[in-house]
């Protein structure tokens, strides 16, 4: 047992009893935080692994970006606190799912690894591609890859401003709405004061406000 | 140093994950649960390209990998806007409650 193995021990078993915690915690923001450790101690798993490049990526993605929109979730939606309010009648489901699977799999793992048919799997020395390798790699044969994971990002951004932006008509407290008049430009309330009727100069809030 | 462990331990976190996704009703517990998932995937992917493919000199793991991060913050950001939306019509984020488009 080297030092890697020592080390990596203390971090899996951290990263382990955080990631139970996260799903089994009463309380939404303590759960978020487990989720942070969660997502820190498998950066140190990286680190372990030699792969720091991905450890600090894991850092400035997961735990500095990941977790704090999480935490943003949780406050901005007001949820209720509690084992009863958090959990569903499926707990039971539950375990039975994922502590078979994990039975199964870990078997399957186990006999594997120990039972050698993926021949001699353990390394004296854990070594990885360095960072120059990575950009490398990256630049030249996964380049096409790249550039569309950076328009999914695209798509993504766009999508979420149209998905969570707060439209004069949804329900909920509404935010007024700010008309900026362009002096001699045509009038742009077309097809609302189509859809209003009698009452052109209403906006859309105020005549969900007045309706019956 | 032997594969058993990351594997291991990327088994407990998949499981984990699931049991998250079928048990939580809060919706934002939910993707927390996907984000462990999705984190089980990387560390077996490193653990196999760094350890058992080790002279390969082979980045291919470690790209996936990043590639994953990727996606995972892309799906983060439009799964918490869609959270939002339904928090805003419906007062609730109980996947339980979202059953409007139920066969």
């Amino acid at each position: 047992m080297t030092g890697h193995d020592v080390v990596f021990v203390l971090v899996g078993l951290l990263t382990a009893a955080a990631a139970i915690l996260t799903v089994t915690s009463k309380n939404l923001v303590h759960a978020a935080l487990f989720l942070a450790t969660t997502l820190a101690g498998i950066a140190g798993v990286f680190l372990v692994l030699a792969a720091d490049f991905l450890a600090l990526v894991q850092l400035v993605v997961y735990v500095g970006a990941v977790a704090v929109l999480f935490l943003f979730g949780l406050m901005l939606t007001r949820a209720p606190i509690g084992r009863e309010a958090l959990d569903n009648q499926n707990r039971g489901l539950a375990i039975g799912v994922s502590g078979g699977l994990f039975v199964v799999l870990s078997a399957l793992i186990v006999d594997a690894v120990v039972g050698g048919s993926l021949g001699d799997t353990t390394v004296a020395e854990v070594t990885g591609p360095g960072i120059e390798d990575i950009g490398m790699a990256i630049f030249a044969e996964w380049v096409l890859p790249f550039e569309v994971l950076s328009m999914l990002l695209l798509a993504a951004l766009i999508g979420a401003i149209v998905l969570a932006r707060r439209e004069p008509g949804d329900s909920g407290e509404e935010a007024m709405a700010t008309r900026i008049d362009f002096g001699d430009a045509p009038p742009t309330e077309g097809t609302d004061s189509l859809s209003s009727g009698s009452l052109p100069e209403l906006t859309s809030g105020e005549r969900r406000e007045g309706g019956p | 140093m032997s594969p058993l462990g990351p594997l291991l331990l990327a088994t407990l976190l998949f499981c984990v994950g699931i049991y998250g996704v079928i048990a939580r009703r809060n919706a934002v517990l939910v993707l927390m649960s996907v984000e462990l998932m999705l984190n089980a995937v990387n560390i077996n992917l490193v653990a196999f390209s760094n350890l058992l493919f080790p002279e390969d000199a082979a980045v291919s793991g470690q790209i996936f990998a990043l590639f994953i991060i990727g996606v995972a913050a892309a799906e983060v950001g439009v799964g918490l806007a869609i959270v939002f939306n339904m928090f805003r019509n419906r007062a609730s984020v109980n996947v339980d409650d979202v059953d409007l488009m139920r066969w």
